[in-house]
């Protein structure tokens, strides 16, 4: 076991902005202390080295100037297993910290290694959490990340948090802390409201993003817009806020706009009208990025014949490569956008409800997008255009207008026929139907030999092949078969324990996996943990493994991100074992909110539960844990 | 002793509470190939099922064990099923309701006329509007809204019937929280109108 931990397990999530990599610690958690102890588990050269009498200031010199070339936090990872003096000198010249799992280590433990951090990458609560499936209040605190930065790196400009809850307070921290902050995103996170939000605006004079991305913001009358400095140029390049459910003094953001003139990207919430949209727009056709808000008229206003020119606005807007919003689209107004579709790279129409005829306007032109987002209500006919035309296609998500497992249905196989056939660059797709055909399933696998990212939700559970009515898994099979860089997989329809054979089998890149209502015995999942060595984070509901399936991934779960098993055939008693047969794994079992209402979870121990989320770490039990979690020893 | 994991009990009767998506009463069932499911032998036995059906996080009658029941039971909502987050579901919940069918159309009653009208609330944005098109409507005036007066110097009074069934003043509420309450509406006649003046 100790041998495969020193192996580079990679970590990959596609969110994370780009300029935003740094290393997770507890993929080296041994490392650390293999550093630190100077052990025999120590990779490289001579240990008789270390002690040789060679000016060691000299050497760790040219190393801090060599290694602060290093950006991949892989590359550094392994730069710190070499030996003693690159551990340290690598801990030195590390500027940006990406910590995969927020309590696989301590913050106070983060700081110490890494004195020199500018930037910081948090990641909380699991996927599933999402979905409703645990009750709110799980954890994923960004308080005491926030003391521990703040004393640790008073320089610190970037932070970057993921499914976090962040508080008000925690806001007020960050512009209190750190004189010098530039960007802030915040992904999937709540706990914050509009009042956090006037606090950054107003104190944080060098910030130049601020992006909000489908966090959930809590409203409140505090007009935050407003709190931007009055007066001066701004450095602001970024300003994302369309998850934002509350309206905003929109006049304000207006004065914000045109004294930002290095503002890039741009994307309003829904309360921004079109014709607010246009008084933007010509005051920033420096934009590349642009979210429409709700593209239509406000509310009372009706149609004129005095409405402003949108697509002079638009066709002013030379450097737009990324359109987005659409929230409330009406959908006349979509012609506006047709001066900007040949210089697209990315779309996103999905809270756009448009049929087909509708998109073929737009799509038509849209030669050089790689990233088209829409809504099946455009239906088959609508992907086949976008086959047709979207050559360069590399990211591809259909999202259902009506998600619900009996709902009609726009699309199906015949769509993702269409686009294997269309774009065969395809690197990732995520599709929700109704009705999907192994045959279809194959193609794809066949005509996209690049795909790294294949999620297929057939809505409706347990449900086969609607023209063969054979189970799904000889299209999954060919997707983990013929797709070799598939890095992350979601299955559904109706999946016999062959499928996970063939993940196993042929998985061997597979990293992130997703299976909800499919298998037939403890064997599928054994196939997985025995067979993908590279699996990082699993998530499985209401799929039919047990103690003993779970026992025979003790050889890698320290491997791991993280488990999530929900609804499974799993019992207290076998999750206990693991946990005592892995000390540095915290084994959490999640209880329904409903069933805690007796008392001291400790004599409770022995109850059923929901969910089982287990993930390494370095500190043992967290001692923030709400009263539904009991974590097992 | 291994024990599987179950939501807390069969005995409860989480049906009854349960959050669902679609139209009480309505009971769309499996539209697509259940025979060939149900012929299949892939799937674990039925008492497996049944009880893997009741592992999943809300009561689901899987409708492929129609031994479970008689009547072919609608596929209720699974919890966090599909999987699509909140906000994203919620934004067409709304718009769902607001593109349904073919507007808002609610009665109109008044007083002395031999049958009544229906208008389509959707249609209008706003108090002036509706009034002026009933006031068409009937060939009537109605007069001025005044929030002290109702509408004085007028012989009609336009009420409406709201959800909680009470008669209501037309144009004291804004007008989006109307027409989201509005039931029916029914313009009043004579003595009666008058009267509300003097309120």
């Amino acid at each position: 076991m100790r041998e495969e931990r020193t192996e580079m397990s990679k970590d990959d999530d596609r969110s994370p902005p780009l300029d935003l990599r740094g290393a997770d610690i507890a993929e080296s958690s041994s490392k650390t202390r293999n550093c630190v102890t100077g052990s025999g588990h120590v990779t490289g050269l001579n240990p008789m080295e270390f002690q040789a009498p060679y000016p060691d200031q000299v050497l760790e010199n040219v190393l801090e100037n060599v290694l602060q070339f290093l950006t991949s936090r892989r590359d550094r990872n392994a730069a710190s297993l070499v030996c003693k003096s690159w551990c340290r000198v690598e801990a030195l010249t590390r500027s940006e910290l990406f910590i995969g799992n927020c309590y696989s280590v301590s913050p106070r433990r983060a700081t110490a290694r890494f004195s020199r951090v500018r930037a910081v990458a948090i990641k909380g609560r699991p996927r599933f959490a999402d979905f409703n499936l645990m009750p709110p209040e799980w954890g994923a605190h960004f308080a005491p990340w926030v003391a521990a930065l703040g004393s640790a790196y008073p320089w610190l400009e970037k932070v970057y948090l993921k499914r976090m809850s962040v508080t008000d307070e925690d806001l007020k921290h960050l512009a209190e802390y750190f004189p010098y902050f530039k960007e802030l995103v915040l992904v999937c996170c709540d706990g914050f409201g509009t009042r956090g939000l006037a606090v950054i605006a107003k104190k944080c004079r060098q910030l130049r993003v601020l992006d909000l991305i489908e966090s959930e913001v809590a409203e409140s009358d505090m007009d935050w817009i407003g709190e931007f400095p009055e007066s001066g140029i701004t450095c602001l390049e970024s300003l994302i806020f369309d998850c934002v459910e509350s309206p905003i003094n929109f006049e304000a953001l207006e004065r914000l706009v045109i004294r930002s003139p290095s503002l890039k990207k741009l994307r309003l919430n829904r309360f921004v009208s079109i014709g607010q949209l246009y008084r933007l727009m010509v005051r920033a056709p420096q934009l590349t990025h642009l979210g429409t808000g709700s593209f239509s008229l406000a509310e009372g206003v009706a149609h004129s014949d005095q409405e402003p020119d949108y697509e002079s606005a638009f066709a002013a807007c030379k450097s737009l490569v990324c359109l987005s919003g659409f929230r409330d689209i009406a959908p006349d107004y979509l012609s506006a956008i047709y001066a900007v579709c040949a210089n697209l790279t990315s779309l996103n129409l999905s809270y756009a409800n448009i049929n087909a005829e509708q998109l073929k306007t737009v799509i038509f032109h849209c030669h050089k997008l790689q990233t088209f987002w829409v809504l099946d209500s455009i239906c088959d006919e609508g992907l086949q255009a976008a086959a047709a035309t979207c050559k360069d296609l590399r990211e591809l998500r259909v999202f259902p207008i009506d998600a619900r497992e009996d709902s009609e249905g726009p699309v199906s196989d015949v769509g993702l026929q269409a686009i294997s056939e269309g774009c065969r660059k395809l690197q990732s797709i995520l599709y929700f139907c109704q009705h999907m055909t192994n045959a279809a399933v194959v193609a794809m696998s066949n005509n996209c030999p690049d795909l790294e990212v294949f999620r297929l939700c057939i809505m409706g559970r347990h449900r086969p092949d609607h023209v063969t009515g054979e189970p799904m898994d000889e299209g999954f099979g060919a997707i983990v078969k013929n797709c070799k860089k598939l890095t992350r997989l979601a299955v559904s329809g109706l999946l016999t324990d062959q499928a996970f054979s063939y993940i196993g089998t042929y998985g061997k890149l597979v990293r992130t996996l997703s299976v909800a209502f499919a298998g037939d015995s403890d064997r599928g999942l054994k196939y997985v943990l025995e067979g993908c060595p590279r699996l990082q984070k699993l998530e499985i509901r209401d799929s039919p493994f047990g103690d003993d399936a779970l026992r025979s991934g003790l050889h890698h779960y320290y491997n791991m991100r993280f488990l999530w098993m929900s609804s499974c055939r799993l019992s207290p008693q076998g999750c206990r074992e693991i946990a005592r047969a892995l000390p540095h794994l915290v084994v959490e079992v999640i209880r329904d909110e409903g069933e805690v209402i007796r008392g001291e979870c400790e004599e409770h121990i022995d109850d059923p539960f929901d969910i089982l989320y287990m993930y390494r770490s370095l500190e043992g039990p967290r001692d923030d844990a709400p009263n539904f979690v009991t974590i097992l020893h | 002793m291994e024990r599987s994991v179950s939501y807390g009990g069969n005995d409860l009767n989480l049906e009854a509470t349960e959050l669902r998506l679609g139209l009480p009463g309505s009971d769309e069932h499996e539209k697509q190939s259940s025979p060939s499911a149900r012929t299949s032998n892939k799937r674990a036995s039925p008492e497996v099922a049944e009880e893997s059906s009741s592992l999943s996080n809300s009561n689901v009658s899987d409708a492929r064990n129609g031994d479970q029941d008689s009547a072919p039971p609608a596929k209720a909502q699974v919890v966090g099923w599909p999987p699509i987050r909140s906000y994203r579901r919620n934004s067409f919940q709304q718009k769902k309701t607001e593109a349904d069918g073919a507007g808002m159309y609610v009665k109109v009653s008044m007083d002395g006329a031999p049958y009544l009208r229906k208008v389509d609330l959707k249609v209008y944005k706003s108090y002036p509007e509706l009034l002026k098109a009933l006031e068409n409507m009937f060939k009537l005036t109605i007069g001025e809204y005044s929030e002290r007066e109702g509408y004085n110097g007028s012989d009609f009074a336009p009420t409406y019937e709201d959800k909680d069934g009470d008669w209501m003043l037309v144009g004291d509420v804004p007008w989006d929280m109307f027409i989201s309450t509005c039931k029916r509406l029914r313009i009043m006649k004579g003595s009666e109108a008058r009267g509300l003046g003097s309120l």
